[in-house]
């Protein structure tokens, strides 16, 4: 395997305000190689929009970041702001999930590109580039003068793609970029990123809490859990054989259609994802998990191996026994 | 019309020739809902399947009485449905609906007791008020019910206040719980508990359900039958495994095959986003988008003036399945 383009080791992040000391990432490393496009998985506070925070330091002010994040071997989180201002956008950018407001609502959309492309001086001809940025993500060159109410959803997210591939970056961050859209909408962003990973051979990190969609655009997956990653492995084998518990719930709450295990019989977990401020001790999945023993509350969990490019952070995956 | 006679008994609600319309802008009307019939059976579980913009939402809300329709009605055990106050308080005694987002639905201001207990106040119902509304936490999933009592809505998990939601509209027996995308607010794991727990309200009590969703996922987890609707009409009805595993109408083909969930289907992504109500096409209202008349099959079929020209309208193609397209015309 080639060296990774980005790499993220042991990353921490922990947020300071009003309510206290929230470590949102605990411990966080992975690989991202040259074309590869590698899916962060995991619900509502489990920290993976942070960690696509942290990758272009957007979080906010007083945030801790401890860790490296390295890109073609430099740290991200060691760069002096001008440094900074010239790898964001032109070689790590991001399309943010909910195209309803990360547009501004009163500027044409071609200026908003615009402003992209002149800050970082990477074209000469503005409006010439604007205009191939949006054919490129399937909006017609006449609709540059819009403003973002006159584009339906799925628009609105090609627009924000266009602008995250307005410097040409190496590396996209895609954090749930289908979630508000409708199913056939859905598809056709996802048939684009796919393309536009193809044609640019972009790397690319895809963040949702849709394992299944994972499967079809990713090659790695990472399920992450309470601030950690839980799981990794190759994609279609993490959502089709789960090594981990809660991998196994995850993948269950979108069942296959036409799969008769799940037929008239939904499946869930009992609980609710952990409170970053209160994770359970031990291995943090422990109380909502079926396959528990006596160990796992008070079990120093890291990431063991579990068959092939596989690794599993589950007393059962260090036994070598899968659960399931 | 259908094939299939069904005995009125087994009706619970039905709706005959709904249309629902709507002002939009420069004098143009939405036609949201535009000619429905559609049988809700006793203690089925009934999906309403479509994507955003089709109807579903203005349909459900037409069936609780929330909107009135401008032509057709809405029959609930064999009785026409009135917009007279008095007949609404004691409909909605007997037909609940849950939201998508059970925060919007709660009272921030009310504990958990008041949430459930106010329907049991507005419908004047007699008894234990404190028993009803211990039993209906607990019959939600939320035990023990004293636990939860005197909570207020932040301090409780979205699955929790789903579940206080459904024990609101439960606590009040209905015989009808009008669903709309209950679970898509929810985190993915917690989720399936939700649906658990309506299949077990089916079963413990009887009562009917109808969900609306656009998540097809749903509909093989938790539906008997399923209804896909396209832009104010449905276009395909029929048994939940039937229709997911043999989908008929080229639109329900196109949704299915673009489902993650599906894999062996070659994916047909349709083109642009969900059409405009206040701009129905002539003929079949799918045809614009309709990979059989793009790609030449209607033409070769010889319907295709037909799909230009002719409201295809319900038809049977299998036992208790239907569909409207021109193209499975003489399928049975």
């Amino acid at each position: 395997m080639s060296d990774p383009l980005l790499s993220v080791r042991d990353l921490h992040v922990t947020y300071r305000g009003e309510r206290g000391v929230v470590p949102a990432v605990r411990g966080v490393s992975f690989d991202l190689a040259p074309g590869e496009t590698l899916g962060l998985a995991g619900e509502s506070g489990c920290g993976k929009s942070t960690i696509a925070g942290a990758l272009l330091r957007v979080l906010p002010r007083g945030t801790q970041v401890t860790g490296e994040v390295l890109l073609d071997g430099e740290d991200v989180l060691a760069m002096k702001p001008g440094r900074l201002r010239a790898v964001r956008w032109t070689e790590l950018s991001i399309v943010f999930q909910g195209a309803l407001h990360a547009l501004n609502p009163v500027q044409r959309i071609g200026d908003q590109i615009g402003e992209a492309i002149a800050i970082h001086r990477t074209a000469d001809d503005t409006r010439a580039r604007i205009a191939e940025l949006l054919e490129t993500v399937g909006i017609p060159e006449r609709r540059i003068d819009d403003y973002p109410h006159q584009l339906s959803g799925g628009q609105r997210q090609r627009v924000l793609i266009a602008l995250a591939l307005a410097c040409n970056p190496r590396v996209l961050i895609a954090d749930e970029p289908t979630t508000a859209l409708d199913v056939m909408v859905q598809a056709q962003v996802l048939d684009l990123l796919e393309r536009l990973q193809r044609e640019l051979s972009l790397s690319m990190i895809f963040i949702t809490h849709d394992l299944s969609t994972l499967s079809d655009v990713c090659q790695r997956t990472a399920v992450m859990y309470a601030g950690r990653v839980v799981e990794e492995g190759d994609a279609a084998e993490v959502f089709a054989r789960p090594a981990h518990p809660y991998t196994s719930a995850l993948a269950a709450a979108f069942p296959r259609i036409g799969d008769q295990a799940h037929r008239m019989r939904p499946s869930g977990l009992a609980g609710d994802p952990p409170d970053p401020r209160s994770i359970p001790s031990g291995c943090p999945f422990h109380p909502r998990c079926a396959v528990s023993v006596a160990e796992c509350p008070e079990l120093d969990v890291e990431l063991w191996p579990a068959g092939d490019r596989r690794r599993a952070a589950c007393i059962h995956a260090r036994d070598g026994a899968p659960h399931v | 019309m259908r094939e299939t006679a069904l005995r009125m008994s087994e009706v619970l609600l039905e709706t005959r020739g709904l249309c629902v319309r709507f002002a939009a802008r420069r004098g143009a009307v939405a036609r949201a809902v535009d000619g429905v019939d559609l049988r809700v059976r006793r203690g089925e579980v009934l999906a309403l399947v479509g994507e955003s913009g089709c109807g579903k939402t203005t349909l459900a809300r037409t069936i609780m009485g929330l909107e009135r329709p401008a032509e057709g009605e809405v029959v609930y055990e064999g009785e026409r449905i009135r917009y007279d106050g008095r007949f609404l308080r004691d409909y909605r005694g007997k037909v609940q609906m849950v939201f998508q987002d059970p925060m919007g639905s709660l009272n921030p201001r009310q504990t958990v007791y008041e949430a459930v207990a106010e329907g049991l106040r507005i419908q004047k119902r007699p008894g234990d008020e404190a028993l009803r509304v211990a039993d209906a936490l607990s019959r939600a999933g939320l035990r023990p019910p004293e636990r939860f009592l005197e909570l207020y809505p932040y301090e409780l998990s979205g699955g929790q206040r789903q579940r206080v939601v459904i024990a609101g509209a439960m606590a009040l027996e209905p015989a009808l719980l009008v669903a709309d995308e209950p679970v898509s607010s929810l985190d993915a794991s917690v989720r399936g508990e939700i649906l658990k727990l309506m299949l077990d309200l089916v079963r413990e009590t009887g009562v009917t359900i109808l969900v609306v969703t656009h998540d097809l996922g749903l509909a093989w987890n938790i539906a008997d039958r399923i209804a896909v609707m396209y832009l104010g009409r449905i276009v395909e009805e029929g048994p939940a495994e039937e229709l997911l595993s043999e989908p008929r109408h080229p639109y329900t083909r196109a949704l299915l095959s673009v489902v993650p969930e599906v894999e062996e289907m070659e994916q047909v992504i349709l083109q642009g986003e969900a059409p405009d109500p206040t701009r129905i096409p002539a003929g079949c209202r799918f045809h614009p988008r309709c990979p059989l008349v793009a790609s030449g099959e209607a033409a070769r079929l010889g319907i295709e003036e037909r799909c230009r020209g002719d409201d295809p309208g319900l038809h049977a193609v299998a036992p208790d399945h239907t569909a409207a397209c021109h193209a499975l015309r003489g399928a049975v």
